[in-house]
């Protein structure tokens, strides 16, 4: 019978290092993609996710047992992406003058007809992430877990440890900075 | 161009391309390795941490109550008055006795 997670715990807490590999096999998936979502080299999102799981080790002993580990397990991913935003910051493109063809013949397609531009295009993704890594760290991450993710301002709170006052007045300074970066766009393209 | 409008499409791309969860192969080796590859606990160090913190807070302790010395009026007579206020308890009884015999 396979052991439960609350045993791979205790075995983990009591010294057996190799119980901790059923949990890092269960719950990688969950953080890979969650990784994926704040980093576009490969090579930083298994940084990310060795980060993850190696905090995740040597806090392990913090981990109470009333929310289920998984809900534990992406407060910490959450909070190490958020690390690797601050840290990455300055890397940010600072222009959208390199729109390949594709991007370019969306955004046309919206001036001109917004319904004939699909968001289930290559390029509508592109864009989308183009926009994002645009976005101060706590924009992106709230614009990412809000408008994109759909989570509530509550699971929000949890997740990042912001109160939710402070997630509230993030969010509306998220969408205002996402909107002055549009209009960059339309202003660097077409004026 | 529609601001908001562009905002909501473009969000929308984003849900509409949720990222993969694929994970490398024999990742969790990769991961079991790292933390076998840590250097072990090293319990002098860990002690001596700990006595460096008690000497820091002792420290703290000492200039509060040094400052506190230096600093606050000091109530000069208040010994004294305890100490004679005691002699002159304990004695009291003495000195009635020999009232009483003259």
């Amino acid at each position: 019978m396979d052991p439960t997670e609350t045993e791979l715990i205790a075995a983990v807490l009591k010294g057996d290092a190799a119980s901790f590999e059923p949990l890092v096999e269960r719950y990688s998936p969950r953080v890979f993609a969650t990784a994926r979502r704040y980093a576009r080299r490969e090579s930083e999102v298994e940084d990310i996710v060795q980060e993850v799981w190696l905090k995740a080790f040597q806090k392990l002993n913090t981990f109470r047992g009333d929310a289920p580990f998984e809900h534990w397990l992406m407060r910490l991913a959450v909070h190490t992406c958020y690390d690797f935003l601050r840290a990455h910051q300055r890397n940010r493109e600072s222009t959208f003058s390199e729109l390949t063809d594709p991007e370019e013949d969306w955004l046309n397609r919206f001036v001109t007809d917004p319904g004939s531009a699909s968001e289930h295009a290559d390029a509508a993704r592109l864009l989308i992430q183009r926009v994002m890594e645009q976005l101060s760290p706590p924009a992106r991450l709230i614009i990412t877990l809000l408008e994109i993710e759909d989570r509530s301002v509550k699971e929000i709170a949890a997740l990042t440890g912001w109160s939710v006052p402070l997630v509230k007045v993030r969010a509306f300074r998220a969408r205002a900075e996402m909107r002055k970066l549009l209009a960059k766009i339309a202003r660097d393209k077409y004026l | 161009m529609n601001m908001s409008e562009l905002q909501n499409k473009l969000i929308a791309a984003a849900r509409a391309h949720p990222p993969s969860d694929r994970v490398p192969y024999a990742f969790e080796k990769r991961i079991l390795a790292r933390l076998a590859a840590r250097p072990a606990l090293d319990v002098w160090v860990v002690w001596s941490r700990a006595l460096w913190r008690g000497a820091l807070g002792c420290l703290a302790v000492v200039l509060v109550l040094g400052a506190g010395s230096l600093f606050l009026p000091v109530n000069g007579g208040g010994a004294n008055d305890l100490s004679q206020d005691f002699e002159t308890t304990m004695l009291a009884s003495v000195d009635q006795d020999s009232d009483s015999a003259w």
